[in-house]
């Protein structure tokens, strides 16, 4: 009997996010390398819907759980509506994404499948075992499953994002998840338009080198010219410079960008390990001897004033207007 | 109306920048003085702030450890929570998020039968495991309800709790039926120093200890033989290649060589 590789699609707002995407081509290695076939489950109130764009993109099997309750993103319905189906299907590890929603998610199905729970992994290995960060990322570790199934959730922009490929069956199960005795009250947008930091290819991050709120100017203005999400150390959020939701570190948020600019940040360990996988790490400081200045791959020495709108004119005139996120 | 507030810590090494042992492919603690988990504050000043907020409550810390592990108690007491349960035996030794979330569970559930429980507080994560998840694996064994990544906690009363969690595009409302967990972020509250009358309080403060037959489980479910996954090898990771200085007698002329290497690289 099979036992296929189960990604769970937890939508956001409605949607599939981009970390979905991901999701399916991590799935898929691990089903080639487990021989297994790869499937995938979407929980919403619009599953039938979502689901065509997941067949589409190589995985052998999407069922749709559709049920208006999951129209929230209320954690025990949907783990309920994706554990019917891992189940079901015999389903030997279980992909959920990392983000808070997943997280949640992930703990309940960990729980009702009685299966070994790995977070924020970031490699697949062969054989199945996984890796992932910790002790604040000075350390990786290799994980193995101990239990017949295993649940993990997949740190952001770790995996390609699936494109087309096989076209897999659609099915449609019904399913109640009954009631949840959390409610969804309310949701209220990050009124900005700003890029999302963890689902970001760039990042322009600033810290106490910018002296005050305003640097943040000149931050943001370099972020806008290359599409970039704008991001803080923890002593700039502290200070009140920037809101907390920008904060990239261990108390704050994880990013793994393409390229990663980091303005006036001297590289505290808490930081370091949210943002040291990044592809490309670039440092503007005046300490040339900071950690940050020690670990980047290419490193501006000099005042940021005077460097980041020099940088930002440069890109608007090579790149002629600025590039959409 | 008063609350019962439980808030689980934890005893972390107080310099996570440990090597890896080769003997073993573990990493290297043994010597590093255990401190509470820095996350863990965020979760102990909100069950004082709780205890400030609705007069009457009480809030009791709960930690899986070893013997030592009593410090991180003494360290709640400290800060204003009124006693701790230390959750402690060879039995629990190695257990991954699974096995010390079911330990946890079940000494909620036992403190919840002496004196019922409103709400289970988490910190973020740990500054040496740091999943983030023993918190929602807590709320799933004792299936209740919960919410990870909460920043404020906006209303509590007999019955329920309404609470924001951050979300990656914004912040959800959300009304949890009591009893609930709550996994708290830092934007939450600044913790406070512990106070000298708490610090007196935490002198004399003496700790239960319940092992697994205590809790009602079998050694089997927890430590190591009840852990769901292990850490089969630990590494550092790898070291990045020096970095190449971008130099010039200007800022123009250092934004200019800054720019060519970030478009030869592709990266903009």
């Amino acid at each position: 009997m099979a036992n296929p590789i189960l990604v769970v699609a937890v939508p956001s707002r409605g949607k599939l996010s981009p970390a979905v995407y991901e999701l399916v081509s991590a799935g898929r290695k691990l089903a080639d390398s487990l021989k297994q076939p790869l499937y995938a489950v979407v929980t919403s109130d619009k599953a039938s819907a979502l689901a065509p764009d997941l067949a589409a993109r190589g995985v052998d099997k999407v069922f749709a759980v559709e049920h208006a309750s999951l129209g929230a993103p209320v954690d025990d319905l949907h783990a309920k509506a994706a554990a019917s189906v891992a189940t079901k299907e015999n389903a030997s590890r279980v992909l959920v994404p990392a983000t808070v929603l997943g997280k949640a998610v992930a703990a309940r199905l960990a729980v009702l499948l009685k299966a070994g729970l790995a977070a924020d992994v970031t490699e697949i290995l062969d054989g199945g075992l996984v890796r992932r960060a910790y002790f604040s990322g000075n350390l990786v570790a290799e994980v193995e499953f101990k239990t017949p199934v295993g649940v993990m959730t997949l740190a952001p922009m770790s995996f390609p994002r699936a494109e087309a490929g096989n076209k897999g069956e659609v099915v449609t199960v019904a399913f109640d998840p009954g009631a949840s005795k959390c409610a969804f009250v309310s949701f209220a947008a990050e009124e900005s338009n700003e890029v999302d930091l963890g689902a970001a290819e760039r990042v322009v991050s600033g810290g106490r080198g910018l002296g005050g709120p305003e640097g943040f100017k000149h931050v943001r203005d370099l972020a806008h010219a290359i599409g970039a999400a704008v991001g803080a150390s923890r002593a700039a959020v502290d200070a009140g410079w920037i809101p907390y939701r920008h904060q990239v570190g261990l108390t704050g948020r994880a990013v793994r960008p393409k390229l990663y600019v980091a303005v006036g940040i001297s590289g505290q360990i808490q930081h370091l390990a949210g943002m040291s996988s990044s592809g490309t790490i670039v440092a503007i400081n005046t300490d040339p001897a900071c950690p940050l200045m020690q670990m980047a791959n290419v490193t501006v020495t000099g005042d940021y004033n005077e460097l980041l709108p020099a940088i930002t004119d440069e890109i608007k005139k090579r790149k002629g207007s600025p590039v959409a996120a | 109306m008063a609350l019962h507030i439980v808030v689980c810590v934890k005893s972390t090494p107080s310099n996570v920048n440990v090597p890896v042992d080769p003997a073993t492919g573990q990493p290297k603690t043994a010597g590093v003085p255990p401190t509470l988990n820095p996350y863990d504050e965020f979760a102990i000043e909100e069950a004082v702030r709780l205890k400030e907020r609705v007069p009457g409550s009480t809030a009791t810390a709960v930690t899986v450890g070893g013997e030592a592990a009593a410090e991180v108690l003494r360290e709640a007491v400290a800060r204003g929570v009124d006693g701790g349960v230390l959750v402690s035996g060879a039995e629990f030794e190695g257990g991954d998020g699974f096995a010390t979330s079911l330990a946890l569970s079940s000494a909620v559930k036992k403190l919840h039968a002496e004196k019922p429980v409103s709400l289970v507080l988490f910190g973020k994560n740990t500054s040496d495991g740091g999943s983030g998840m023993v918190g929602a694996e807590t709320a799933a064994w004792l299936d209740w309800p919960s919410a990870i990544g909460v920043k404020k906690i906006d209303a509590v009363d007999d019955a329920s709790a309404t609470v924001s969690r951050m979300m990656e595009d914004g912040v959800d409302s959300l009304k949890l039926a009591l009893p609930a967990v709550v996994g708290t972020i830092k934007e939450i509250n600044e913790p406070r120093l512990p106070s000298l009358k708490g610090k007196m309080a935490a002198k004399k403060a003496v700790f239960p200890k319940w092992g697994a037959a205590e809790l009602g489980l079998q050694a089997g479910q927890v430590g190591a033989a009840g852990a769901g996954a292990k850490v089969v090898k630990a590494a550092t990771p790898p070291a990045r290649p020096a970095g190449v200085k971008v130099e010039g007698a200007s800022s123009a002329e250092k934004a200019k060589k800054l720019v060519d290497i970030l478009i030869e690289r592709k990266l903009i």
